[in-house]
């Protein structure tokens, strides 16, 4: 988020103070200052970044996000499932950002690997229109929380007012990322205007039941926090956990379904008794 | 039987909307339009996003009903391609106000489905 606020300025007017933070090293390894245009005197041993992280990285065409995707599956040393998991994440946020934002400087992106949790952690913002700007063309939302609800249901696009989306949008990307993160019990957070929404992690000894509704999930939310104009998303990914892809889509094809006949039918009008 | 060969335009992880708009609108329309039957050949796609499906299906559903499955065929499939593309289906399908199978849903690649 720091980085793609900082592109909004310019590197001139960018005012970095000492760091004596240990994690100084780790913000320049990262790229944050490079990516600003700002110069730093920390200095870092450059060590290979294959297997352990994805540097801050901007993106702002369709074709950029697809090179992205292929290059960085290899840098992560991920197995064939898990690889498809984070590829099909990074597609459907990154393709977000293109399609709705209107971000002049498209999306910014980069993962961690940690070791000792043995977990990936994807992080993707933006500084477009944000959500409730791009969903309120089609639905009403009165608040950046309420609209946040609305584009993770299943169905539910800023494109249309139509059931089903477009030819070119469905409105299903974020269910099925939030989806991914709740059947593989991981943490999922969606920032945008004053709201926040985050999916809690669920305990191992209960099976996740997925829900249309965000605020079914356990969650907790924020209605009321400095407005981030743009979106940000955050993604925890435990691979020890991480189910086998086609698992996945087994568990979010009866929600889905079941979801979109839900809204259709309550759509549907009623016979009139007199 | 004209065949569109995804791997050659999408690579190993069909997800770029833009290419499944292309297919789209250059090859899967112009032969339905002419009467064609279509082949979709998704041999060596190892994972295709459902904005990707979407993107390649919804428009054909919505021209030409769900009657164009007895003319689009999906080739060469695995597992989590044949998922995706089922779940993208059933949704276009309720979409017409078409109710589709039960737990699994309809299956756009069983010989024997019933379609209308």
């Amino acid at each position: 988020m720091i980085a793609a606020l900082g592109m909004t300025m310019k590197p001139d007017h960018i005012r970095c103070e000492k760091f004596e933070a240990r994690s100084r090293h780790y913000l320049v390894r990262m790229g944050l200052f490079r990516i600003m245009g700002v110069p730093t005197d920390i200095s870092v041993v450059e060590h290979e970044s294959a297997g352990r992280f994805i540097p801050l990285t901007q993106i702002k065409t369709s074709d950029e996000l697809s090179r992205f995707i292929k290059d960085m599956i290899p840098l992560l040393y991920l197995g064939a499932e898990q690889a498809k998991t984070i590829g099909y994440i990074v597609s459907e946020l990154g393709r977000n950002v293109i399609e709705h934002a209107e971000a002049e400087n498209g999306a910014v992106l980069c993962a961690q690997y940690y070791k000792k949790s043995n977990a990936i952690r994807i992080g993707i913002a933006d500084t477009g229109l944000g959500i409730r700007a791009t969903i309120s063309r089609s639905h009403s939302a009165p608040t950046d929380l309420e609209a946040l609800r609305l584009a993770l249901w299943p169905g539910i696009t800023g494109t249309t007012r139509r059931e089903g989306g477009t030819e070119q949008n469905a409105g299903a990307g974020l269910f099925f990322i939030k989806s991914i993160a709740s059947v593989n019990r991981d943490f999922f957070v969606l920032y945008s205007g004053s709201g926040l929404y985050k999916l809690l992690k669920k305990p191992v000894k209960r099976k996740p039941r997925l829900h249309a509704d965000p605020f079914e999930d356990r969650h907790s939310k924020e209605s009321d926090l400095p407005p981030w104009r743009g979106t940000a998303v955050g993604i925890d990914l435990t691979l020890d956990q991480t189910e086998a892809f086609s698992t996945l889509l087994d568990a979010i094809a009866k929600t889905f379904r079941d979801a979109v006949r839900e809204r259709y039918r309550a759509r549907y009008k009623r016979p009139r008794f007199v | 039987m004209k065949p569109i060969v995804i791997l050659e335009k999408a690579g190993v992880f069909a997800e770029n909307k833009d290419i499944a708009r292309e297919i789209r609108l250059r090859d899967l329309l112009p032969a339905l339009e002419f009467g064609e039957e279509v082949t979709l050949d998704f041999g060596g796609v190892e994972a295709a996003t459902q904005s990707f499906i979407h993107a390649l299906l919804s428009e054909i559903f919505r021209k030409h009903g769900n009657n164009v499955l007895d003319r689009v065929a999906f080739k060469s499939c695995n597992e989590t391609v044949r998922k995706v593309i089922g779940i993208v289906v059933d949704y276009l399908q309720e979409g017409m106000g078409i109710e589709t199978g039960g737990e699994g849903g309809g299956d756009p690649f069983d010989p024997t489905r019933q379609n209308g």
